[in-house]
């Protein structure tokens, strides 16, 4: 099959006494969609802040195309292209949601000072072209039409959508959305499921995602790795995940 | 009515509290001591009667507001005209008709007129400057003023030793300033939100201490003086030119008239003021501004698309700091002297009011709000020992009123083409 682009081993982060997260270990291959599950305050949030580089690991190594990664600053990390999504949106609220689109390009464009006091053509010609991609990326999400709204006025749903365009902005081979389908009604999901598929297959970027909703993890996802309590549970296929005794307990308690 | 009438009797000894330290007393200097007496039973009466009305006010709050026709609903503006301002349409076009006027008006006012509105100028420009920082980077910098400082001294250093001229110095004092920034931008830069603005003042005084005693440099506490006004293309705008040199009324034919002198720095100053407006419209639409404003909003998000804060903050305090540089070799150039106490922290406190009185971001308020808070206690010199009362009275009034500042800007809509 295909290369493996991340990999994780041996994770582990502590805060003080607290050991968050102990010895997860993860590998994603190109264009997979792989699912961090587990209960509530399992350290999945944790492990993505590991990994975009919010938090500085405590041990462990973290592979992007065998290239260490740990350690590095977020604006780093999501330089070589793993960008993320928050659990709680994060838009630029005040700013419209083609503003939005715009400032996730902000590496690809021309920043030269001279080039856009003066409007040169090569900055006429990088605008036209980063308006032409958020103009791309707000059809795929159905934001057209509120392409001037301020983000901050957006339903949640719509808000949910314009963060991922806005990850997509800025040309990605992993993105990793931090529950995505929270707070989504069921037709949303449905759209979620499609988009989600949609980037893996025109945009050729691997997914890693955090989800509660176990009807949508168990319809997407290659691969899935159960954390409890900061420490690996369990690794596998969806259908292995499904009748893993140990993933049961975890989640329903013991009988 | 119990709550109410604790609550007017509170206010009315409020009035007292607040009125009669400041007004009731009178302090007289008797040899070498003090003594406070009071001022006379004519301003004790008056507070008296301010403190019934207040009473009253507060004790009949509800029918008061019914009378003056359902209070808070009412705006001073009506919605309609009040979204008409804000477009980024209609501002730029009174920005155009700002500078129109600003351009023919000089030849035909008086020179006091001139003199103030080229103050005003400065003002402008430093508040458009500090609203890259705070307006649109949203980093309170409370020491704005020390970059005004080191832009001012650069000049006056540079044409005091090596005898430079204005235009020459300009530039390097725009540049100094902006080094400046540069350098205590870094270390300041990792702070945020209160933490930066008490650093932010603390380097300001440290600039200004600095100037003061470095006497052998820059003359401590006396400053330095004596230097020269702009000149135009070499000419000077004195009565009589230094050797070697020609006078603008010589050169042109023209009898000799020291209103031309306020004229052409007034010009000067407009020259520099559209520089700016026209470099942060620019920036505005740039990558660099749309970035400013994306850390305002959410710094986790920027770092999190691949956007660089250090970066990008430094650039936004980095050309604050260069734009009060050009004021200052100008404020330099105007007054002819420089002393440290022109730089004190009031200073960086009237550019503040100026960008949050203007509203955030916007510029057209930051020019309104430059004339309004430079203009106002020029017009009103006679009650200048009340200055900061009205000053407070004024913030009060807009918070109340207009928390959003006098014009604030719309987000302007992109067309999408289909």
């Amino acid at each position: 099959m295909s290369r493996e682009i991340l990999q994780v081993s041996d994770l582990s982060m502590r805060f003080g006494g607290l050991l968050a997260v102990n010895g997860v270990g993860l590998t994603v291959k190109e264009k997979q969609v792989v699912a961090l599950i587990g209960p509530n305050g399992a350290g999945k949030t944790t492990v993505f802040n590991c990994l975009t580089g919010f938090y500085k690991p405590s041990g462990g190594t973290i592979l992007l195309d065998g290239q260490p990664i740990q350690g590095l600053a977020g604006h780093q990390i999501a330089r070589k292209g793993v960008v993320r999504t928050f659990q709680n949106v994060r838009l630029f609220k005040e700013m419209t949601a083609l503003e939005n689109l715009l400032i996730a390009q902000h590496r690809h464009l021309n920043t030269n000072f001279f080039a856009g006091l003066f409007k040169t053509p090569s900055f006429r010609r990088s605008e036209k072209e980063a308006m032409e991609r958020a103009q791309y990326w707000l059809e795929k999400v159905n934001l057209t039409e509120f392409a001037n709204r301020t983000a901050g006025t957006l339903a949640y749903g719509q808000q949910r959508r314009l963060e991922i365009a806005r990850c997509m902005m800025t040309q990605p081979r992993i993105i990793m959305l931090d529950e995505p389908a929270a707070g989504l009604n069921p037709k949303e999901t449905e759209d979620l499921k499609a988009l989600i598929g949609y980037l893996r297959e025109s945009h050729n970027v691997t997914v890693l995602l955090i989800e509660h909703d176990m009807k949508l993890v168990m319809s997407i996802s290659d691969h899935i790795v159960v954390i409890n309590q900061g420490t690996p549970l369990a690794d596998g296929t969806p259908e292995e995940i499904r009748c893993n005794p140990d993933v049961i307990k975890a989640y329903l308690g013991e009988a | 009515m119990n709550r109410n009438l604790k609550q007017a009797f509170f206010s009315a000894l409020l009035v007292w509290a607040v009125a009669f330290p400041v007004l009731g007393l009178k302090l007289s200097i008797d040899g070498i001591s003090l003594i406070v007496h009071s001022q006379g039973s004519f301003t004790i009466s008056i507070i008296a009667v301010c403190s019934i009305l207040m009473f009253l006010r507060v004790l009949f709050d509800k029918q008061w507001s019914s009378v003056m026709g359902g209070g808070s609903d009412r705006k001073l503006i009506p919605p309609s005209v009040s979204n008409f301002l804000t477009l980024p349409k209609t501002q730029r076009w009174i920005i155009l008709g700002l500078i129109v006027a600003a351009l023919i008006w000089p030849f035909f006012g008086s020179r006091g007129a001139v003199d103030i509105a080229t103050l005003i100028l400065i003002y402008v420009l430093l508040g458009l400057g500090l609203n890259i920082v705070v307006g649109l980077a949203g980093l309170l910098d409370l020491g704005y003023v020390g970059f005004y400082a080191v832009g001012a001294y650069s000049y006056a250093m540079l044409s005091h030793y090596l005898g430079w001229s204005f235009w020459v110095c300009l530039p390097i004092a725009g540049l100094m300033a902006a080094t400046f920034g540069f350098l205590l931008g870094f270390p300041v830069l990792r702070l945020r939100g209160d933490y930066l603005a008490i650093v932010t003042l603390g380097f300001g005084e440290i600039i200004r201490l600095f100037l003061r005693n470095l006497t052998d440099w820059t003359g401590g506490p006396n400053g330095i003086s004596n230097i020269p006004k702009p000149e135009f293309f070499g000419l000077t705008f004195e009565r009589r030119a230094a050797e070697g040199m020609q006078t603008f009324h010589e050169f042109f034919g023209l009898e000799y008239n020291s209103i031309n002198k306020v004229i052409f720095l007034y010009l000067v100053a407009l020259l520099l003021a559209l520089l700016a407006l026209f470099v942060i419209n620019r920036l505005l639409r740039m990558p660099i501004g749309r970035a400013w404003e994306a850390l305002r909003e959410d710094e986790i998000a920027c770092r999190a698309l691949g956007l660089n804060p250090t970066v990008i903050k430094l650039s936004a305090f980095t050309l604050g700091a260069c734009f009060a540089g050009f004021a200052g070799s100008f404020f330099a150039a105007r007054q002819g002297l420089v002393t440290p106490e022109s730089f004190t922290f009031i200073e960086s406190a009237i550019i503040l009011a100026i960008v949050v009185l203007g509203g955030m971001g916007s510029q057209l308020g930051v020019i309104l709000a430059a004339i309004v808070m430079i203009l106002l206690p020029e017009l009103m010199r006679e009650f200048s020992e009340y200055r900061m009362l009205m000053f407070g009275a004024l913030m009060v009034l807009m918070m109340i009123w207009r928390p959003q500042g006098l014009l604030p800007m719309q987000r302007p809509h992109m067309e999408l083409r289909r």
